[in-house]
C-alpha cells in the first residue's frame, strides 16, 4: 500500500495508511491528541477528510486498521462479513455513501438489510464526514429491535435504565431509588445496579433483591448487577436469578484482555445466560457497556483513533444478539473527551455507528466533575439522541450516581423527551405503568395530582413507620 | 381572565420521607414533569462545590507529619505531571515517577540484597486530594495493624502527588514490595468529593493493567467505613500473598458483614423483606 494522497489548501497532503487517514479525519477530541494520532492542523482533518470520501468502501475489506494475524478482533470482523449484504453498496466510495444514507432509498428495511455487509470501520469512516444533523438523521432512520421480558427499541419509543446505586449496595437505599424510579415512569430497559465490591454473597443478594420485586409487582423488566462476566457465570452456576449478562467491553484484543475478557469468555457468558431461559418475549440478553477511549486507557489501541476502536466494540458486541448495548459516553474524563462539545458529538457517533452496524444502542449522557461540560450539555445531547431515536437512556435520581461519582440523565430528564417529543415506554411498561396508575393513558405525561399508586401505598407507609421509629 | 397561578406550582412527592434513609436525590417533587427550582439550584450548587474541589491541592506536609506520628518512616514524591491542568489532560505523565522521586525511592528502598518486604502503602492525591488528606491516616493506622496481625513486613510509606493509580505499581516495584496498597483519591460525586479508593497489586511492576488490580471504593464514613474497608482490604491480601497474584482471577469470597457505619437499615421494604 502506498497510502492516500489529497491537495487540499494548495498543499499536497500525504496519510500513510488507512489507519492514520482515520485518524487524522477524526474530528478533534483530546484523546485522540493523547494518543498522538491526530490531525496536526485543521487543514490536515479536512484534507483526510476529502480523501476518505474519495475511498471506496471495498478498499475497507482489502486493508485492516490493525492487523489480522494480531487481533481476534479484526478476525471477527474480516470473517463475519456478509458479503452478499454489502453488495447493494459494493460500489460506492465513503463519499456517496454519505449521499445515500441520507437519501430517501436509504429507509429503515434497507438500512437493517445492510447491516451484516458492514464493518465498523465503514461505518466509522462515514460518520466522521458527517455533521452532527446528519448522525441524527440517518440513526433515526435505523430501528434494532430486541426483546427479554419487554420489547426495546420500536419507532416512537424510548426505555430507561434505573440506576439505583448505593455506595454501601445498602438495600433499604437501593430499595428507596427503586422506588423512586418507578413512580417516575422510568426502569423498563433494566433495573441495573453497579456494586461497590465484587463480594459473591452481596451480588447475590442483589439479584435476589432485584428478582423479588420484579416479581412481586409484576414489572415487565429485567434485571442486571454489572460484575465481571467470570463472576456472573459463576453466580448462574449457584443458581442465582440472572436476567442480563453484563460486560464492559472495547474493539482490541488487548484492551478486552486488559478488562479480563475474550470473545470465547463472552460465549461462554452468552451461553451461561441462555441455558437460565429467563426471557418471556425473547432472548437476548446480553448487555455491554462501551465507551471512546477505553482502547487507549489500557495502552491496546495501536495507533488507532477512539472513534474507529469504538465501533469496532460494537462489532464485538454485535456477535452476542445483544438486549442493549451502552455508550457510557462521558464517563472516561476530559483526557479522551475534553468538554461538552467532544461528549456531544461522540454520543452521536456511537449511536449513528452502533445502529447502522445493527445494534441496539442506548446512551448514558453523562459527565465528570473534572471534565468541561455541565447540565446544559447534557440537555443538547439528550435532546438530539431524543430526535435520533436512541434505544435508551439512563435514568438516576436526580442524575447524580452517589456510588459511581458522575452525573447522568435523571427520572425527570426522560419525562422531559417524553414530553417534549412524544416518546413512549415499551408497551408492556407502558401497559403496567397504567394498570398500576402511575402514568397517564396519555402521551407519557405523569399522572395529574401524582396520587399514590396504591400498590406501593403500604411498601411506602410501612418504610416510613420503620423511619421513625 | 385566568385564575391566579397557585403559591407553589411545584407537585411534592408523597414519599419524600425516605429521603432520611439515603443520600440519593429522591422525592425531589416535579414541575411539569422537570425538577423544581430548588432541586435545580441545589443540584447546581453540588457541581459547582465539586469542580471546586478538583483542584485543590495536597497539603503533603500534613501527611508527612501524620505518618511520622505513626512511627512510620516515609518520603514524598511527584509524578512527572507538574500541575493540576497537565495532570487533568495528560494522564500518561500521572503515571510516571520525576526523577527526583526515582532517586529519593532507591535512598529510602532497603536494597537488592534485603528481604522484600511484604507490603507497600501508597497514599495519593488522584482525582481528590481531599479523600486521601480526610480518610488517609486513618485507614493507613488500620493497615499498618494488619501487617502486625499477619507478620507482615512494610515497606517505608510513600506520599504521591499528581498520581494516577498505575504510579502505585512502578513505586511497588521500586520498594521491591511483594504486595501494593495503593490509597487514592477517586473523581469527587456530587454528594462524595472525598471519596478513597484502595487498589490492590501483587508483585507491582510497571506496565500492569486494570484486570491484575483489585478495587475496593467509596472509603469515607457515609460509605464504605474504615473498619469494613480494612476488613475487606485483610480477606483480598491473605488471599492475594496465598494465591500469589491479584486482580480478576482474585475474588473477594469472604462473607458480606454488617457495615459498622451504616445509616439505620429497614431492608427491602418494597417487598417487606
Amino acid at each position: 500500500m502506498g497510502g492516500f494522497s489529497q491537495i487540499a489548501g494548495g498543499e499536497r497532503w500525504h496519510f500513510e495508511d488507512l489507519r492514520s487517514l482515520l485518524a487524522c479525519a477524526t474530528p478533534l477530541r483530546s484523546g485522540d491528541c493523547l494518543a498522538g494520532v491526530a490531525a496536526r492542523s485543521e487543514t490536515e482533518r479536512v484534507a483526510a477528510q476529502m480523501a476518505l470520501a474519495e475511498l471506496p468502501l471495498s478498499h475497507f475489506l482489502q486493508e485492516a486498521v490493525i492487523p489480522y494475524e494480531e487481533d481476534e478482533v479484526t478476525r471477527l470482523i474480516v470473517d463475519s462479513h456478509d458479503a452478499a449484504a454489502f453488495a447493494p453498496v459494493s460500489h460506492l466510495t465513503v463519499g456517496d455513501f454519505r449521499n445515500w444514507l441520507l437519501s430517501h432509498q436509504a429507509d429503515s428495511q434497507a438500512l437493517a438489510s445492510l447491516a451484516p455487509g458492514l464493518t465498523p470501520e465503514m461505518v466509522a469512516a462515514v460518520s466522521k464526514i458527517m455533521r452532527v444533523q446528519d448522525l441524527i438523521l440517518v440513526g433515526r432512520k435505523t430501528r434494532v429491535e430486541t426483546a427479554f421480558r419487554n420489547s426495546m427499541g420500536q419507532e416512537g419509543r424510548m426505555a430507561t435504565r434505573l440506576q439505583p446505586n448505593s455506595p454501601t449496595d445498602n438495600v433499604s437505599e437501593i430499595a428507596a431509588s427503586v422506588l423512586d424510579g418507578l413512580l417516575y415512569g422510568n426502569g423498563d430497559a433494566m433495573i441495573g445496579i453497579n456494586p461497590v465490591s465484587d463480594n459473591f454473597a452481596a451480588i447475590g443478594d442483589l439479584l435476589d433483591m432485584l428478582d423479588s420485586v420484579i416479581r412481586q409487582y409484576d414489572i415487565p423488566t429485567q434485571s442486571c448487577v454489572l460484575t465481571h462476566i467470570t463472576s456472573t457465570i459463576e453466580l448462574i452456576e449457584r443458581g442465582k436469578p440472572v436476567d442480563l449478562v453484563f460486560q464492559s467491553i472495547a474493539g482490541t484484543e488487548a484492551a478486552n484482555r486488559s478488562f479480563g475478557v475474550s470473545l470465547d469468555l463472552l460465549e461462554q457468558g452468552y451461553q451461561a445466560g441462555l441455558s437460565l431461559n429467563r426471557g418471556t418475549r425473547g432472548q437476548n440478553l446480553m448487555y455491554f457497556e462501551t465507551g471512546q477511549g477505553s482502547a487507549l486507557s489500557a495502552d491496546a489501541h495501536h495507533g488507532a483513533d477512539q472513534q474507529t476502536l469504538e465501533a469496532r466494540a460494537h462489532a464485538v458486541a454485535r456477535r452476542y444478539n445483544p438486549f442493549l448495548v451502552n455508550t457510557v459516553v462521558g464517563f472516561i474524563g476530559p483526557e479522551y473527551l475534553y468538554d461538552g462539545k467532544q461528549i456531544i458529538r461522540a454520543g452521536l457517533e456511537d449511536h449513528f455507528c452502533g445502529k447502522l452496524l445493527g445494534v441496539p444502542m442506548g446512551c448514558d449522557i453523562c459527565y465528570t466533575n473534572h471534565a468541561e461540560a455541565d447540565q446544559d450539555d447534557m440537555d443538547a445531547l439528550l435532546t438530539m439522541l431524543g430526535t435520533a431515536g436512541v434505544n435508551f437512556i439512563m435514568g438516576i435520581p436526580g442524575a447524580d450516581d452517589i456510588m459511581l461519582n458522575y452525573q447522568s440523565t435523571s427520572f425527570h430528564d426522560a419525562l422531559y423527551l417524553r414530553n417534549l417529543l412524544g416518546l413512549r415506554p415499551t408497551p408492556e411498561f407502558e401497559q403496567w405503568l397504567q394498570r398500576m396508575a402511575i402514568m397517564d393513558s396519555g402521551a407519557g405525561a405523569l399522572a395529574p395530582g401524582s396520587q399514590l399508586p396504591e400498590a406501593f401505598g403500604t411498601a411506602i407507609e410501612s418504610a416510613i413507620g420503620k423511619v421513625d421509629t | 381572565m385566568t385564575d391566579p397561578v397557585e403559591r407553589n406550582p411545584a407537585v411534592a412527592d408523597p414519599w419524600q420521607d425516605l429521603r432520611r434513609i439515603t443520600r440519593a436525590r429522591i422525592a425531589l417533587g416535579h414541575a411539569g414533569a422537570s425538577q423544581p427550582t430548588r432541586a435545580h439550584l441545589e443540584f447546581q450548587l453540588a457541581h459547582a462545590k465539586a469542580r471546586d474541589a478538583v483542584h485543590t491541592a495536597l497539603d503533603g506536609a500534613a501527611l508527612v507529619d501524620g505518618v511520622d506520628r505513626l512511627g512510620v518512616p516515609c518520603c514524598e514524591v511527584e509524578s512527572q505531571a507538574p500541575d493540576r491542568v497537565t495532570y487533568l489532560t495528560r494522564p500518561d505523565l500521572g503515571r510516571q515517577l520525576s526523577e527526583r522521586s526515582v532517586g529519593c525511592l532507591e535512598k529510602m528502598g532497603a536494597g537488592p540484597d534485603a528481604p522484600p518486604p511484604d507490603l507497600a502503602i501508597v497514599l495519593a492525591d488522584g482525582l481528590s486530594a481531599r479523600a486521601v488528606q480526610d480518610h488517609g491516616l486513618a485507614m493507613l493506622e488500620r493497615l499498618l495493624k494488619v501487617a502486625a496481625d499477619n507478620h507482615w513486613s512494610v515497606a517505608p510509606v510513600v506520599i504521591a502527588n499528581q498520581a494516577r493509580v498505575a504510579l502505585g505499581d512502578d513505586i511497588g516495584e521500586r520498594l521491591n514490595a511483594r504486595l501494593l496498597v495503593m490509597l487514592i483519591g477517586e473523581r469527587p460525586g456530587l454528594s462524595s468529593p472525598d471519596s478513597l479508593g484502595a487498589y490492590l497489586t501483587y508483585a507491582p511492576r510497571q506496565g500492569l493493567h486494570d484486570d491484575a488490580r483489585n478495587c475496593i471504593s467509596n472509603i469515607r464514613p457515609e460509605g464504605l467505613g474504615y473498619g469494613a474497608a480494612a476488613f475487606r482490604l485483610e480477606a483480598l491480601m491473605k488471599g492475594s500473598i496465598s494465591r500469589q497474584l491479584s486482580g480478576v482471577s482474585l475474588k473477594d469470597d469472604s462473607e458480606p458483614m454488617v457495615v459498622e457505619e451504616d445509616k439505620a437499615r429497614i431492608g427491602n421494604f418494597l417487598t417487606g423483606q
